[in-house]
């Protein structure tokens, strides 16, 4: 009796210390308060950016004599979230820019630095035969779309008013990567994200363009915040960013110079 | 409380700290809600929705654990077949995996492409992704474990002699396990059934990652405090209360199992 309420116990103890850790994922900054005199940036990114932006990283680590970037990719309504909560970052890129005005007291003066548009995204060979928006409305397509408080969700949304399309998704996902993993693992028939998204997703999803006019230009502005103590590097890592350099990495990841206003 | 208690006096300290780490959270919470609006954000469709589901899932998750649960803790608990650690151990499992490590292997086994779930695709037309079912299942996948272990412990402490005398007075097994050891176990089976259910009422991981969200199909309330917090923090600190308080209320029918006064 005592012998099993202790094993009790003690499995659920280990229980708890197992949800704990797995609970505090995405806001493990890993980071001390010395971070900015050792030479360390915070990147908060959309998580459509994943890919280029660890390239950019890269290259400014490189330049910068070794200066780390550590990024925290989400969905930017999450990261914009995080920054109102006091999160340790420096530099903020979001997807949108109702995101960005959401903290816009808190950063500084915005630019934008890339567009993007929207694709379909199918497995390989397309099997289910998807043509256009119109064919997400079929009833047997399982369609993943990223929830309407994403950027890319209220995209892909604006996108099927457009082409006058009635879609029941069968999940909103928290952030675009995921419908692309719900694609690729052969769970979704099809999904809309960024073209970017299906390039990075890999040989095992293709992308079906969406024509221009049903189309939606995704916006990408790029801030420092004001709350950063490494606001030289903030302001480099961002000037790297909008630098011919930079673009040229955006460029390579299917991502489209900001519209010219 | 007499110095005979003999607790070395530093323990008071960090005893304090731990105390204040664990309730500052719960003041947190408190100190932020919208009181004052928490009545129209709990009568939201939105959170009526998530609080419906949420329920629906949970008890799901426990009539599911209970089926298959109190049969294995009774194999467990009384036959030494072979490899039964090993079955005790893949039993408990779920307990100490990450529940999104868990949602992945959902995925991998009954996923449309998965193990078991195209054959169940194929044969029988069911997909759980994506469905309340779905969600379900991977409420119960990480909760039935609560529910088998505390059944088990239960089954071990029991005094069998009674079930002796029945059999002695010519009850099969059938009759003496509803009649004997089913009411001398059912302190231990409602006490696993609330663990259960709490455990499932809290379920994120799994659930996110296996069945998806989708409001009124997937999204309980953990997904809904998730998504609501990126967006809207009032709603989400409501939401948070709710489950605070179904938290409480578990702890309190369970007070005299988990806090005995002697």
């Amino acid at each position: 009796m005592l012998r099993s309420r202790t094993r009790l116990a003690a499995l659920l103890a280990v229980a708890a210390i197992a949800l704990a850790a797995c609970g505090g994922g995405d806001d493990d900054s890993g980071g001390s308060s010395g971070a900015a005199s050792s030479g360390e940036i915070k990147v908060f990114a959309a998580a459509s950016l994943t890919a280029a932006f660890t390239r950019i990283g890269e290259q400014f680590t490189a330049a910068n004599g070794g200066t780390k970037v550590t990024f925290n990719f989400a969905g930017s309504q999450a990261l914009a979230t995080q920054i109102q909560q006091s999160a340790p970052a420096d530099v903020f890129a979001s997807a949108d820019i109702p995101n960005m005005d959401k903290v816009k007291d808190l950063v500084g003066t915005p630019q934008n630095f890339a567009s993007n548009q929207l694709q379909i995204v199918v497995e390989k060979g397309n099997p289910k035969g998807v043509q256009g928006l119109d064919d997400l409305a079929n009833a047997d397509l399982k369609v993943v779309l990223a929830a309407p408080e994403v950027p890319a969700g209220k995209y892909a949304a604006e996108a099927l008013g457009k082409a006058d399309a009635t879609v029941k998704p069968v999940s909103q996902e928290d952030n675009v990567k995921s419908v692309v993993t719900k694609v690729s693992l052969g769970e979704a028939d099809a999904g809309i994200v960024y073209a970017t998204d299906v390039t990075a997703g890999g040989d095992k999803v293709e992308g079906v363009a969406i024509p221009e006019e049903l189309n939606v230009l995704a916006t990408y502005p790029i801030a420092t915040v004001k709350a950063s103590q490494a606001q030289d590097q903030a302001q480099a890592f961002m000037d790297l960013v909008l630098s011919a350099e930079g673009q040229r990495v955006l460029k390579e990841h299917g991502f489209l110079p900001p519209p010219t206003t | 409380m007499s110095a005979r208690s003999r607790v070395p006096r530093l323990f008071a300290v960090p005893a304090a700290l731990a105390v204040a780490f664990l309730a500052v959270p719960l003041l947190g919470l408190l100190g932020r809600a919208p009181w004052g609006g928490i009545a129209a954000e709990l009568a939201s469709p939105r959170v009526l929705e998530a609080l419906r589901l949420s329920l629906v899932c949970s008890l799901g998750a426990v009539a599911v654990s209970v089926v298959l649960g109190v049969p294995l803790a009774f194999l467990l608990a009384r036959v030494a077949f072979p490899g039964r650690n090993l079955v005790r151990a893949l039993t408990t499992l779920p307990m100490v995996l990450p529940p999104v490590v868990g949602g992945v292997a959902l995925l991998l086994a009954f996923g449309r492409r998965g193990l078991a779930g195209q054959w169940l695709d194929r044969a029988l037309g069911i997909t759980l992704p994506f469905t309340t079912g779905g969600a379900i299942l991977a409420e119960a996948f990480v909760a039935m474990p609560f529910l088998v272990i505390t059944v088990e412990a239960g089954l071990r402490a029991m005094d069998r002699r009674f079930e002796d005398a029945a059999a002695t007075l010519g009850a099969g097994r059938w009759l003496t396990f509803r009649r004997v050891t089913l009411p001398l176990i059912a302190p231990s089976l409602f006490a696993g059934m609330a663990l259960c259910w709490a455990r499932a009422l809290g379920e994120f991981g799994a659930t996110i990652t296996f069945a998806g969200n989708l409001p009124g199909v997937t999204q309980t309330m953990p997904l809904a405090v998730y998504i609501a917090l990126e967006t809207d923090v009032e709603a989400a600190i409501a939401l948070s209360l709710v489950l605070l308080a179904i938290s409480l209320v578990v702890l309190v029918a369970l007070r005299d199992r988990w806090f005995p006064t002697a």
